[in-house]
């Protein structure tokens, strides 16, 4: 019930700060929280189930991509492009899943990575409908759904709030149930899972697919938010990046993506404003992580103070 | 019961059972002797499906179980403990126990009557796995295969690296689950265990059932002993 309610007070003060936020942050505010949806997806995979993927830029780009593209050049409504956004997602994960999860270890992560850099090469080629590298913007009508449109900030940020609430509450709900403690199990143990009586290849397939909906849907949105589809969103960047925040926060936890997302966003922020060498200072941070927290902030408190964090 | 006959399997090129014949009985504990090597733990692995057979037939009460997907293996009512216990060391104890519960179904009169059989589990049940000691963890590892109410029990080397208590307890476990009719396989090297447990005892050499005997037939001095097991 404690855990319940801390998660439940983080969705509180995440609701409060739009009220008090100068815009800069505010807009910062509503970027972490769709990319922080995007760092849960990819944390279902890696954090729960051992799933180390480097191609989940494929399933954000692809979400964001079906979506801009339907409602760009198909004509759709914002509304039911915005539903294809997560499907997309999910389908291609499953897609790879179906391949990838025949390997292990390094071989799934470059077949992942090799299927990623194939979506991002195909954008390229195909730009006469995909933009290329350039991408495309969204216009106003395609931001705008039913009465809501997303150009508005404090529509954008409601957007957000209720994409990343939905996300945080459907991974808690994962993380304590039966089948959240059976990708445990498999990420603990693949062989010893299937030795007692569980089709783990299934199990995985069902945890990167759901990744793949929840980056998807991340993806999405984060288009119709901003009003920009790129090439740069499939690009090998924003498969590192979701490993970085979930790795800074804390694998396997709920919170994790949340705080590492918005460390690592500030951090190249504060970082990109006093110096030219701003990746230096992430990187030297990174070390640092590996080396006193490396699982992570909150896998740091789950094994000091918090034993059942999920 | 469970039937292995003339089972030939390996790792790649590696051959380790060669046309290996077996056979477990309800309500009886049969020991598996061997040196290292001879292919004790393979037979394990090649009964769970681990490693897939070149040859031969492994069958539960007449139902093929070669050629099975590896995870179909324990529903159909074998349980095994591998050398090593292998718990899920973040999940708590009763979480350990609620997984093996979930294959098939079963639920909370499974879940006592594991708990009545190891107490020291009620005690746990909201610990991580990883911060019991080596015999609650073991105790964890025989009470998670047993919530499969499985017919037939694989355990490699129980009481391995165990302290003296733990060892009687684990034995107390295999008497009990005798006594419930399971066909206990027991990969044991103790002499005196074996003596004490087993109702048969096969001796594995060379990949192969060299010699099945009563237990009762063996002494502590019977050359069996010195001719496969070396001591």
């Amino acid at each position: 019930m404690r855990m319940i309610a801390l998660h439940l007070a983080v969705l509180a003060v995440l609701a409060a700060l739009q009220f008090v936020l100068p815009a800069y942050h505010h807009t910062n505010a509503a970027r972490i929280m769709v990319l922080a949806t995007y760092a849960i997806g990819f944390n279902i995979a890696f954090g729960y189930s051992g799933l180390l993927s480097l191609g989940h830029a494929l399933f954000f780009a692809g979400g964001m991509y079906a979506t801009g593209l339907l409602v760009d050049q198909g004509g759709w409504q914002p509304w039911l492009a915005l539903v294809a956004g997560p499907l997309a997602g999910g389908a291609l994960a499953a897609a790879v899943g179906l391949l990838a999860l025949r390997t292990a270890g390094p071989a799934f992560m470059i077949v992942t990575l090799m299927f990623a850099q194939a979506f991002h090469l195909a954008i390229l080629y195909w730009g006469r409908f995909t933009g290329g590298d350039e991408g495309f913007t969204l216009s106003g009508a395609a931001r705008r759904i039913g009465a809501f449109d997303l150009a508005d900030p404090a529509t954008r940020y409601t957007a957000a709030f209720l994409l990343f609430g939905a996300a945080m509450l459907g991974c808690l709900a994962l993380a304590r149930s039966r089948t959240g403690r059976v990708l445990v199990a498999v990420r603990e143990n693949e062989e010893r899972t299937r030795m007692l009586g569980y089709d783990t290849f299934r199990a995985k397939l069902f945890a990167l697919a759901l990744s793949g909906l929840i980056s998807g849907a991340a993806g999405a949105t984060y288009g119709l938010m901003f009003g920009y589809v790129g090439g740069s969103f499939a690009s090998i960047q924003y498969s590192i990046l979701p490993l970085i925040w979930v790795l800074l926060g804390g694998a396997g936890t709920v919170l994790g993506p949340l705080l590492g997302t918005a460390l690592m966003f500030y951090l190249i922020d504060w970082a990109s404003s006093v110096t030219t060498a701003s990746q230096f200072v992430v990187g030297a941070v990174l070390i640092l992580l590996v080396l006193f927290a490396p699982r992570g902030l909150l896998g740091l408190v789950r094994d000091h103070a918090m034993r059942r964090l999920p | 019961m469970l039937t292995l006959e003339g089972v030939d399997a390996g790792y790649g090129r590696v051959q380790v059972l060669r046309g290996l014949s077996f056979a477990a009985q309800a309500g009886e504990v049969t020991c598996v002797m061997g040196r290292n090597g001879a292919g004790k733990t393979t037979m394990l692995r090649a009964i769970m499906g681990q490693i897939p057979l070149t040859a031969g037939r492994i069958a539960l009460d007449g139902q093929r179980l070669d050629g099975l997907p590896a995870h179909r293996i324990p529903r159909l009512g074998i349980g095994y403990v591998p050398q090593g216990r292998r718990l899920f060391g973040p999940l708590t104890v009763a979480e350990n126990l609620e997984i093996g519960l979930m294959t098939r179904g079963h639920g909370a009169r499974t879940r006592e009557r594991v708990l009545d059989l190891f107490p020291r589990l009620r005690e746990r049940l909201g610990q991580t796995a990883s911060t019991l000691s080596g015999g609650e963890q073991q105790m964890l590892a025989i009470g998670r295969a047993l919530c499969l109410e499985p017919k037939v029990m694989l355990l490699d080397e129980p009481t391995e690296g165990l302290q003296p208590s733990m060892i009687a307890l684990i034995r107390d476990t295999v008497r009990t689950l005798r006594g419930m009719g399971v066909a206990v396989v027991l990969v044991e090297q103790r002499i005196e265990a074996v003596l004490e447990l087993a109702d048969r005892v096969a001796f594995v050499e060379t990949g192969q059932v060299a010699e099945t005997l009563p237990a009762a037939d063996l002494t502590p001095a019977a050359p069996q002993f010195a001719r496969y097991v070396g001591v």
